[in-house]
């Protein structure tokens, strides 16, 4: 029997299919492994988020690491464990990535008290993304709340970086506190911006306050954009992408040109555990960037 | 398919003796005196019984292990290596009913067929001879016959039909032909062919067909708030034993431990059942399941509309452990009639 079995060893596969993603791309023995890289800085947002910029060890490794908006990367601390991060930072910037992590539990609390220089594991990137070369030549909406305002930095940054390409540009973000405004640094850059629009509400002011007052659909309500001519990125809890969408959809911007990004308990990244099913759809593989049209259509999406 | 015959005790002459071999086992008799077999290593062919009529737990543990480490991340100073390890030892599994052959072919094009291959299922997999063989007669309560699960056509590397003194051999696989070198084979004659056919018929007259499963994907849809859910959603008692027992179940959890000194952390899989508790909890409390009936509607969802919606046909072969194992009494063929019935109101 011994000679009939050879023990098979996938490690001496060479030639697999070549694919997309870089854990595909790299060979079939490397599904689980994690690149390395080094956290390079920590900025503090707010009491609950970081800003984390990251850098692959390996200078090979990251000229492959290649990503899209609105697509998530599997942070590993080893010893603590892994979780999926949506990339905040524009995809062009070559030298480091961004993401920005709230304090929720045990491994993004351990990542809190990460220093400069700590090492981290990096497996990704996964998922679909935002369609931004389809969304070129029209007017675009950039929708985020809370949280929110995370993921959607990174088309927030495509659309900045190529201007040139898209008609009007509304970025709309809203939060319960001013205290919990992401990178509230940024505004006064992107308000200098030419003809861009950033709105910033909250639903409760403090004394300094001085912006708008209520909630992220009423910022909507200014808004005069040719429906058919739109396009549109929602970002934030459900209950927010529902009503914005609703409100979308009265204006007649068209569910498919509607993308939002579900989130949903994870622990593989690439369709295998299937903790990350709405219904039946795999969030990591089919999503998290889904169309509203497809969103209405799942069971247990919102 | 290349086909042989062999004499019955010849297969023992096969006895795989310099690797593992795992087989249907009498582990002990149930409160109705019917012996009750596991798959387990056994070292001499009396251990096992190949008339078995089925097993408690399927034959999924020796591919998808209940526990299993995916990787090892080892501490030095502030850095840290990873090391990933997959199991490579050849073994034999002898006595695979084909619902169980299918189960496998069905998680091959979840981890081998797939966007991302699992290496560690793969592996397994390449490494295991598994020797398949027919079933004489239906299981209690098994419905393989709903889902055309009884027959095999591929996945093993050998598959045995017992024709009275002889076992009318399909070969699946190179390895397995030159292993039959070691032993005695005819070639198919006439006969041969007549009574394996005569062994089928005679097989597949004693199946009734119990549930209908065609119109699932679509009676999912439109039943999804149907109380039969929560009819049987309030006596589940979300222990996931179902999922432990089932062939196909194959949804995981990765939790990493670290060693008591600190210097090395284990990234440890574990399988998980849709219907405990906090499978689709995330960090800060929410739980998008929180009712037992909205997790075993989802594990139906899954088998019969998910996988179908996937590769185009349900995950479920039909063999029924999770309706005999379920302390409840929750039976997949009851749920699905309750659901189609439903329906017809
Ligand atoms: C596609 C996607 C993008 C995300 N992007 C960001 C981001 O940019 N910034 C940010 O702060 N958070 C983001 N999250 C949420 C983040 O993944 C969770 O906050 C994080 O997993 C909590 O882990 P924990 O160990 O601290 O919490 P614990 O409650 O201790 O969780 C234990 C384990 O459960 C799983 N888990 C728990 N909650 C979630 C969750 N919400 N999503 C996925 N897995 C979970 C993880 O495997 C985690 O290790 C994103 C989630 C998804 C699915
Ligand atoms: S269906 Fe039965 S076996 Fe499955 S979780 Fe519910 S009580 Fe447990
Ligand atoms: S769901 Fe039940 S009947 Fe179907 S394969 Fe799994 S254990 Fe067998
Ligand atoms: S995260 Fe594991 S299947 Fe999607």
């Amino acid at each position: 029997m011994k000679n009939i079995m050879h023990p098979y060893d996938i490690r001496h596969e060479t030639d697999m299919v070549e694919p997309l993603d870089f854990n595909r791309r790299s060979r079939l023995k490397d599904v689980d492994k994690c690149f390395k890289a080094e956290i390079t800085n920590v900025i503090r947002l707010t009491d609950m988020e970081k800003l984390f910029q990251i850098r692959m060890v390996n200078d090979k490794d990251w000229e492959r690491f290649i990503f899209l908006p609105g697509q998530f990367v599997m942070l590993e601390l080893p010893g603590y464990g892994e979780i999926p991060i949506s990339f905040s930072s524009s995809p062009s910037i070559r030298s480091t990535i961004e993401l920005c992590i709230r304090k929720a539990g045990k491994v993004t609390q351990a990542l809190h008290k990460a220093k400069r220089g700590a090492i981290v594991g990096l497996r990704g990137p996964f998922g679909t993304y935002f369609p931004m070369e389809r969304m070129k030549e029209n007017n675009i909406l950039l929708i985020a709340g809370g949280l929110g305002l995370a993921p959607l930095r990174a088309p927030i940054s495509f659309v900045i970086e190529n201007r040139a390409d898209f008609k009007e540009v509304h970025i709309l973000y809203g939060a319960k506190e001013p205290s919990q405004l992401l990178f509230d640094y940024q505004y006064d850059a992107w308000h200098r911006i030419d003809d861009l629009n950033l709105q910033v509400i909250v639903e409760h002011p403090d004394k300094s306050w001085v912006g708008p007052v209520g909630l992220i659909t009423r910022l909507l309500e200014d808004i005069k954009v040719p429906p058919d001519k739109t396009y549109a990125i929602v970002c934030g809890p459900p209950i927010m992408f529902k009503f914005v969408c609703k409100r979308l959809s009265e204006m007649g911007v068209p569910m498919q040109r509607m993308f939002v990004s579900l989130e949903r308990r994870m622990h593989c990244g690439i369709g295998k555990c299937c903790r990350c099913n709405i219904g039946s759809t795999y969030s990591c593989l089919d999503g998290p960037v889904f169309d509203f049209w497809t969103v209405m259509n799942l069971k247990e999406a919102i | 398919m290349l086909f042989k015959t062999i004499k019955k005790q010849d297969l023992f002459d096969l006895y795989f003796s310099d690797v593992q071999c795992i087989g249907p086992k009498k582990v002990g008799t149930n409160y109705k005196g019917k012996p009750i077999y596991q798959f387990l290593p056994f070292s001499s062919f009396d251990e096992i019984n190949l008339d078995y009529e089925t097993t408690e737990y399927s034959a999924k543990t020796y591919f998808l292990p209940y526990k299993e480490t995916l990787s090892s991340f080892q501490f030095k100073d502030d850095d840290w290596d990873q090391e990933i390890n997959y199991r490579t030892r050849p073994r034999v599994i002898i006595g695979l009913h084909p619902c169980d052959i299918n189960a496998l072919v069905k998680l091959d094009k979840v981890f081998e067929k797939t966007l991302f291959p699992n290496p560690y299922y793969i592996t397994r997999r390449q490494n295991t001879f598994v020797v398949g063989i027919d079933c004489k007669k239906s299981c209690d309560h098994g419905f393989c016959s709903s889902l055309g699960s009884y027959t095999v056509t591929h996945g093993f590397d050998l598959f045995l039909t017992d024709i009275g003194d002889r076992y009318f051999v399909k070969i699946g696989s190179d390895r397995a032909f030159n292993a039959l070198q070691k032993i005695e084979t005819r070639e198919i004659t006439k006969d041969d062919n007549e009574l394996y056919l005569q062994t089928r018929n005679k097989f597949e007259d004693g199946l009734e067909k119990t549930v209908r499963v065609e119109n699932l994907p679509n009676l999912l849809d439109i039943e999804f708030e149907s109380d039969v859910w929560k009819k049987w959603g309030d006596k589940c008692l979300s222990c996931g034993t179902c999922a432990m027992v089932c062939p196909t179940c194959y949804c995981y959890g990765v939790t990493e431990h670290i060693s008591m000194d600190f210097n090395k952390s284990d990234k440890i899989k574990q399988l998980y059942s849709c219907n405990l508790n906090d499978f689709a909890q995330v960090a800060g409390g929410h739980n998008f399941r929180p009712e037992p009936a909205t997790r075993l509607k989802y594990r139906y969802y899954h088998q019969h509309r998910g996988f179908v919606e996937s590769f185009g046909q349900p995950m479920c072969v039909g063999c029924n452990r999770c309706g005999r194992i379920c302390l409840a009494g929750i039976n997949p063929t009851d749920v699905i009639t309750d659901l189609q019935r439903e329906q017809k109101r």
